[in-house]
C-alpha cells in the first residue's frame, strides 16, 4: 500500500504524540530538578523559572551519592552476570536438546513472574535474616539473578532457536565438544541476542526497586533506595527529589540511549537474519 | 582403510520404531547408497552412523570396533550436509579449517591442507570470503572441502544435492564421482533421488519404512530387483506393473496371462513359487515394450513425451491399465492414436502375490 503524503504527516504526529506523552514525565522531573522548592510547587506549574543547582547541592550535601550509584552498578552488573551464568546454559539445552517437557518448564519459568514478589517477601526476608544477606551487595545480587531468570532464559531460548541445528551439529562432526560448539560458533552467531539480553538485564535490575528497598538499608543500598531516601518524614520536597531520581535515572538513560542500536538489533535478530 | 559394519540396529522414538532392524557391510573405500521414498528412515540411519542420533540397538562398528558409545566428534567422520550447514561467521579458509583447528593442528600446516583442498575442489579464489557471498553451488563445494580437508575414516553425505538446480545436480554428481575416485575413500550417501543412486553407487541399499528392501550393485538391483517396491523405485520411468495370473510355470519359465488380456507372456524365471492359477504381477519395463502393428497389447497412446533421444509414450491399455513404453529415437506416434504393442518376455520380472520376485534363471552378465 502506498502512502500519501497527508497519512505519513499523520503517522508521524501520532509517533511523536506517544513519545512525548511517555516521555513527559521524565521532562518534568528534570525541570523540577532545577527548580528551588517553592517554584515547584507552584500552581499553576511554571514552565518558565529561574535555574538553580541548590537542589543538587543539598543532595549532594545529605547523602553520598557514589556510594549508592557503585552499589548500583555491582548488583546489577553482578545480578545480570550471575543469571547469564545460568541462562545461558539453560537455554542452550532447551533449544538444542528439548524434550517434550521443555515447552511446559519454558511457561512454568515465565509463570513464576506472574507472582506478585510482595507473596514472597517475609519467607525471603527471614531466609536473608537467618544466613546473614540482609543490607549485602552479594544478597541482592542473588536476588537480582533470579528476578530476572525467566526472562533471560526465555529470551536467549527464542535467540538460541534461530541458529539452523545442523551448524552445531557440523561443529560436531568436525570435533567440537560443548565447550567448543558453545564458544566457537553459538556465541559469534548469537552474540547481539545475548547482549540485547544482557542489557536488558542491567537496566531492569538498575530500576528494581521492591527488593532492594526492603532486603537492603545503608551498606548495600543502591540509588532506588537513595531516591526513596528523598520521598522523607519531613514532607515532600519535590525539587530534592526530581534532583536525586534525575541523578539516578541519568546513568541508566545515557547507557539506554548508547546501547539502542544494539537493543534493537537484538531484538529483531530473527527478522533480519 | 575404513569400514563400517551394521548389526541389526535399531532406532525408536517412543513406541514408534523407525530403524527396524538393518545389518549392513560397508566394505573399505566403497561408495555406498542410501536410497528409499522420504521417511524410510534414510538420514536416521546415516545420522545414527554419524553418531548425531543414539542408537536404540544393535551394534555399530566402525574398522571393527564398536561406536555406539562414541560421540560424533570422536568417531573420525566426516559429514556433508543438505543445508551445507556452513558456519556463517567465517570465511571459507576459516570453515574448513574448523576442524583441524578443533584437533589442534597448526596453523601452518591447517592452511596447507586447506589449500591443497581447495585446489581440487577448485575454490581457491573463494578461500576468504563468507559463506554468504558464495553461489549455491559453491557453498555445497566448501562444505565437501570441509569433509575433505580431516581425511576422514568415511565421508557421510545426506542429500547433499537436493539443494542445487538440474544442471549444477548432473555436474555435482560427475565431480563427486571423480572426487571419489581421487580420494579413495569409504563414503556412504543418502538421497531420495534414484538417478543419482544409480550413477554414484558402488552399492545401492534400497530403503522403506525402516527396512532394507535390497542391497546390490545398480545394475544388480535394476536388473534383478527383488520386490516389486525396487521394481519400482529403481529405474525412471517406473517399471510397468500389470496384474495377471501364472497360466504355466515350467523349466523353461513362468508364462503369465494378463488380467488386461491378450496373449500370454513366457518370462524366465524359476517356477517356485508360482503354481499357475496364482495371481501375479508381471513387471516390464518401458524399453521392454515397443510398438508392433501385430502386438498382443492393444490401447490409445494418451501422451508422447518427446525428450530426442528417447520417446516416452503414455500407453492407456483395453483393459483399463496405464504403462509407459520407451522408444529410442525420436517416434513419429502422436497422442490419441491407437496403437499395438510386443512385449519382450525374456525382459520382464514375475512378483508373487506377497510382492516378492521369482528369481530370474539367467542373471544379467553386468548384475554382479
Amino acid at each position: 500500500m502506498k502512502q500519501t503524503a497527508a497519512q505519513r504527516a499523520l503517522i508521524a504526529a501520532l509517533a511523536w504524540g506517544v513519545a512525548l506523552l511517555l516521555f513527559f514525565p521524565i521532562l518534568w522531573m528534570v525541570l523540577t530538578s532545577f527548580k528551588s522548592e517553592v517554584a515547584a510547587i507552584a500552581t499553576p506549574p511554571q514552565l518558565l523559572f529561574e535555574p538553580t543547582l541548590e537542589s543538587y547541592a543539598e543532595v549532594q550535601s545529605r547523602a553520598e551519592y557514589l556510594r549508592f550509584a557503585l552499589n548500583s552498578v555491582v548488583v546489577s552488573l553482578g545480578g545480570t552476570l550471575l543469571a547469564l551464568a545460568f541462562a545461558v546454559p539453560a537455554a542452550y539445552s532447551m533449544a538444542f536438546h528439548p524434550t517434550e517437557r521443555t515447552r511446559g518448564t519454558l511457561l512454568w519459568m515465565l509463570s513464576t513472574k506472574m507472582l506478585p514478589p510482595v507473596g514472597v517477601l517475609v519467607p525471603i526476608y527471614l531466609l536473608f535474616r537467618t544466613v546473614g544477606a540482609l543490607d549485602t551487595r552479594t544478597g541482592l545480587v542473588v536476588i537480582y539473578a533470579l528476578m530476572n531468570l525467566p526472562i533471560l532464559v526465555w529470551m536467549l531460548f527464542t535467540f538460541f532457536k534461530e541458529v539452523p541445528k545442523e551448524i552445531l551439529e557440523a561443529g560436531r562432526m568436525d570435533g567440537a565438544r560443548t565447550g567448543g560448539e558453545f564458544w566457537h560458533l553459538l556465541l559469534p552467531l548469537t552474540l547481539p541476542g545475548i547482549a540485547s539480553t544482557g542489557l536488558l538485564s542491567l537496566i531492569l535490575c538498575w530500576n528494581e526497586a521492591f527488593w532492594s528497598l526492603n532486603l537492603t538499608s545503608s551498606e548495600a543500598a543502591p540509588l532506588t533506595a537513595f531516591i526513596a531516601s528523598f520521598s522523607s518524614p519531613q514532607g515532600l520536597f519535590f525539587a530534592k527529589l526530581s534532583a536525586a531520581s534525575t541523578m539516578a535515572v541519568a546513568p541508566i538513560l545515557v547507557f539506554g540511549w548508547l546501547s539502542q542500536r544494539q537493543l534493537v538489533r537484538g531484538l529483531t535478530f530473527g527478522a533480519v537474519k | 582403510m575404513a569400514t563400517v559394519t551394521l548389526r541389526d540396529i535399531r532406532k525408536s522414538y517412543g513406541a514408534f520404531e523407525a530403524i527396524k532392524g538393518i545389518d549392513l557391510d560397508v566394505a573399505d573405500r566403497e561408495l555406498v547408497v542410501f536410497v528409499g521414498p522420504s521417511g524410510c528412515g534414510k538420514s536416521t540411519l546415516l545420522r545414527m552412523i554419524a553418531g548425531l542420533e543414539e542408537i536404540t540397538d544393535g551394534e555399530l562398528a566402525i574398522d571393527g570396533k564398536r561406536v555406539n558409545e562414541t560421540g560424533p566428534a570422536d568417531r573420525g567422520l566426516a559429514m556433508v550436509f543438505q543445508s551445507y550447514a556452513l558456519y556463517p561467521h567465517m570465511t571459507v579458509r576459516q570453515n574448513m579449517g574448523f576442524a583441524l583447528r578443533m584437533a589442534g593442528v597448526p596453523r601452518a600446516e591447517r592452511d596447507r591442507k586447506v589449500e591443497e583442498a581447495a585446489r581440487i575442489l577448485q575454490l581457491g579464489t573463494y578461500l576468504d570470503r563468507r559463506p554468504k557471498e558464495l553461489s549455491g553451488g559453491q557453498r555445497q563445494r566448501v562444505a565437501i572441502g570441509r569433509a575433505i580437508v580431516r581425511n576422514p575414516k568415511v565421508f557421510l553425505f545426506d542429500e547433499p544435492l537436493s539443494n542445487l538446480d538440474a544442471a549444477l545436480r548432473g555436474q555435482m554428481r560427475v565431480e563427486l564421482t571423480r572426487l571419489h575416485e581421487e580420494l579413495n575413500a569409504t563414503m556412504i550417501y543418502v538421497t531420495h533421488d534414484q538417478v543419482e543412486a544409480m550413477t554414484l553407487a558402488d552399492k545401492i541399499v534400497v530403503l522403506q519404512a525402516g527396512r532394507v528392501e535390497q542391497v546390490g550393485s545398480p545394475l544388480e538391483l535394476y536388473h534383478h530387483p527383488a520386490n516389486v517396491f525396487v521394481a519400482g523405485f529403481i529405474g525412471s520411468p517406473r517399471m510397468n506393473l500389470l496384474p495377471g495370473t501364472a497360466a504355466v510355470a515350467n523349466g523353461t519359465g513362468v508364462e503369465v496371462d494378463l488380467d488386461a488380456g491378450g496373449p500370454r507372456v513366457t518370462v524366465p524365471s524359476q517356477a517356485a513359487g508360482a503354481a499357475s492359477g496364482r495371481a501375479v504381477t508381471l513387471g516390464i519395463r518401458p524399453e521392454a515394450l515397443r510398438p508392433d502393428a501385430n502386438g498382443p497389447l492393444y490401447g490409445e497412446v494418451k501422451l508422447a513425451e518427446r525428450l530426442g533421444g528417447l520417446t516416452l509414450l503414455h500407453v492407456g491399455l483395453a483393459g483399463g491399465q496405464n504403462v509407459i513404453v520407451q522408444i529410442e529415437g525420436s517416434a513419429p506416434t502422436r497422442a490419441h492414436e491407437p496403437i499395438r504393442l510386443a512385449v519382450d518376455g525374456a525382459a520382464c520380472h514375475v512378483f508373487d502375490a506377497e510382492g516378492q520376485a521369482l528369481p530370474a534363471l539367467r542373471r544379467n552378465p553386468l548384475a554382479a
